[in-house]
């Protein structure tokens, strides 16, 4: 007898009567959220787990937003561009003193520009999907993730972002879905939280909410 | 891994006289419950959540054979293999023959505690492919050659004195006066030194905190991000699961979700949840070319059925490790096999035998805190006492304790004996205890009084003082 066989055979002369699905238990009151709120939770949520924010009020403010971030930090004006129209297809002419690329990345870049599937202002939590306009590894190898969300992107709740999910995708998943929640951290050296352990140790949301 | 649970008494009083360990269990002792504790109080569904997460999972179990075979057909939809091992043996072949397929040199690692359960690491070295533990911790204790002390935190015994240490001895390539004084000079050092590794890796081994079945989605949950670049980079990743991760769909994932991390490490979200769903597909730019999900039973369904069927709704958060005196004073290597503190006192039991670890459910004082915080509630200490009558029954223990028990159960059966006796010996130990009130050593008791003084009864028996008042 296969193992497979095996395994099952054993579960169901174990298992129990079957019992019905329970549900997902109650979504949090918090996420309950929409409009101008629903933006200020998940900017909050997004630094309480120690990411940056910033707010535009139109998607042609972002390379200027990105400069601005990067000089700030005394970090190196470069950038690697997603190969996502939304973010390629913004005015990077406008700032002669970023130099920018588009593409995966193989570490060699320091800086990433990434646009977003969604947000969860619930928890502060960027929902990334991979695809062609969105390679994984440029949420990981760069020391820099900036991460650009629209307003309208953003779900209150868990609940909304599956069926945000579901709508876009229907019943496949896309390959990799990462829920982004604050830079990478590690907790492992006596209890004490250190930012940048193996992804990003800057983790940068720009928030378009456009009229 | 080779167990040493049935050594669990020399285990503890090598863990009470280790002075680094001691030190290092201080964090434990506090960090960890005050951010619980802040989580718990930021959100008010919470025990509404544990309800409903133990209810999913009982859901889960009763239909455990539908669930796993609707997972597997969906994996293989999406271009993935699903192998199914019912012994370590039997899943370590089936990774070796997987690495070996690819001409595999070195295989990077994220977190698996059933990569522990199969003494996966062993194995690929005796057959020379080098395994790379990526996670911080696990980087650590694998440099030290240890196995993980605590479920999410594997590295908690070690100070960070001794990580330096370590880092010195094991990256001799490195100028050897250079500061790793400040732990952030000691992450930036694996940090630079595992990033080549990640890329050279041909094989990427992650364990699963779920399985999804209505998608045949993968899902682990990390700070670090190593995880997710283990996942990524090389040609193949391997998942590792227990047969019990599995949830029919997204939203039960995200129900277990909101319980995870809040009670595992106190973030509302630990930084990366992954899902994943096959190999890259023909657009993508990055992502393995193959994936694979290993599912293990190793003993796990044999409990279905039993009184400890409920051990199975576990998500591996470590808070009864954080919440429980008896880890807080001995840590995770006295239990002497992959899963410390309460859940495994109940969980070594049930995969390697009663008979290889029955010191193990006596290591509690059935204070009934793990149960209190356990996110899906199950009842630990209940367990605990039904491995005890277990190992009772099957005369697993010394006469020394047979009778000590035997003795006990005479006596409490007894009242009226048992009243004169407890006044007997309350008024001579009160009485030999003279001024000073406590023993700081007893005959019988040299176990006890070794690490702590015993208080000297005093004035009457409480039945005493209870008839007095009527």
């Amino acid at each position: 007898m296969s193992s497979r066989e095996d395994i099952l055979n054993r579960i169901r002369a174990g298992r129990s009567t079957a019992k019905p699905h329970p549900g997902s238990g109650p979504s949090p009151k918090r996420g309950q959220v929409a409009g101008a709120e629903r933006k200020a939770l998940f900017v909050r949520m997004a630094q309480q787990a120690l990411a940056s924010v910033d707010e535009a009020r139109s998607r042609a403010e972002v390379p200027g937003l990105v400069k601005n971030y990067l000089s700030q930090h005394n970090l190196p004006a470069e950038a690697r561009l997603a190969p996502d129209p939304r973010i390629t297809g913004l005015d990077w002419a406008s700032q002669p003193l970023l130099s920018t690329s588009v593409g995966g990345t193989d570490g060699s870049h320091p800086i990433s520009v990434t646009g977003a599937f969604a947000g969860v202002a619930e928890t502060g939590t960027l929902a990334l999907t991979s695809g062609a306009p969105s390679p994984t590894l440029l949420n990981f190898l760069p020391e820099t993730h900036i991460v650009v969300v629209d307003a309208k992107d953003l779900a209150g709740s868990y609940e909304e972002l599956w069926t945000k999910l579901k709508a876009q995708y229907g019943e496949t998943m896309p390959r990799t879905l990462n829920l982004v929640t604050g830079p990478s951290r590690s907790g492992d050296i006596e209890q004490t939280i250190l930012m940048g352990a193996h992804g990003p140790k800057r983790l940068h949301i720009i928030v378009v909410d456009e009229p | 891994m080779e167990s040493t649970a049935h050594l669990f008494k020399d285990n503890v009083t090598r863990a009470l006289n280790d002075a680094h360990l001691q030190q290092a269990l201080g964090h434990v002792r506090t960090k960890f419950i005050d951010k619980r504790q802040q989580a718990m109080a930021a959100l008010p569904e919470f025990e509404a959540l544990r309800d409903a997460g133990r209810d999913l999972k009982n859901h889960v179990l009763s239909r455990l054979d539908e669930y796993l075979v609707e997972f597997e057909g969906n994996v293989k939809k999406n271009g993935g293999h699903v192998h199914w091992a019912a012994t370590p043996a039997e899943a370590r072949k089936i990774i070796l023959d997987i690495c070996r397929g690819t001409g595999a040199k070195t295989v990077t690692k994220g977190k698996t505690m059933v990569g522990e359960e199969i003494g996966i690491n062993d194995h690929l070295a005796a057959n020379g492919i080098e395994p790379i533990e990526t996670d911080l911790g696990e980087y650590i204790i694998q440099l030290r050659g240890e196995a993980p002390s605590h479920i999410i935190a594997p590295s908690v015994h070690v100070t960070k004195d001794q990580v330096e240490e370590t880092f010195r001895r094991v990256h001799t390539d490195l100028d050897p006066n250079r500061n790793l004084s400040e732990p952030s000079s000691l992450l930036h050092e694996a940090r630079v030194k595992l990033r080549g590794r990640f890329i050279a890796a041909d094989v990427g081994i992650t364990g699963a905190n779920f399985l999804i079945a209505n998608s045949g989605t993968t899902t682990i949950v990390t700070n670090e991000g190593n995880g997710d670049l283990t996942q990524t980079l090389p040609r193949i990743h391997i998942v590792l699961a227990g047969i019990e991760k599995i949830v029919p769909r997204i939203e039960d994932a995200g129900l277990l979700l909101r319980l995870l991390a809040r009670s595992a490490t106190g973030q509302e979200m630990s930084s990366y949840t992954t899902f994943s769903t096959g190999p890259r597909r023909p657009e993508d730019v990055d992502g393995p070319d193959a994936f694979h999900v290993v599912l293990v039973d190793n003993g796990r369904s044999k409990l279905l059925g039993t009184e400890f069927e409920e051990m199975l709704r576990c998500i591996r958060c470590g808070a009864c490790l954080n919440h429980c005196p008896i880890y807080h004073n001995v840590g995770g290597h006295a239990y002497g096999w992959v899963y410390a503190g309460p859940i495994g006192a109940i969980t070594t039991p049930a995969l390697i035998g009663i008979e290889h670890s029955a010191p193990l459910p006596e290591a509690s004082s059935l204070c009934g805190r793990c149960e209190q915080v356990c996110p899906v509630r199950i009842p630990i200490p209940k367990m605990l006492r039904a491995w005890r009558e277990e190992a009772f029954e099957r005369r697993l223990h010394g006469n020394r304790a047979r009778w000590a028990l035997k003795l006990w159960a005479a006596l409490a059966t007894r009242p009226a004996l048992y009243r004169l006796v407890t006044r007997i010996g309350a008024g001579a130990l009160g009485a030999l205890g003279g001024k000073r009130g406590r023993f700081t050593s007893l005959p019988f008791a040299e176990a006890w009084t070794a690490h702590r003084d015993l208080p000297a009864p005093q004035g009457r028996t409480f039945m005493a003082m209870y008839r007095g008042k009527k």
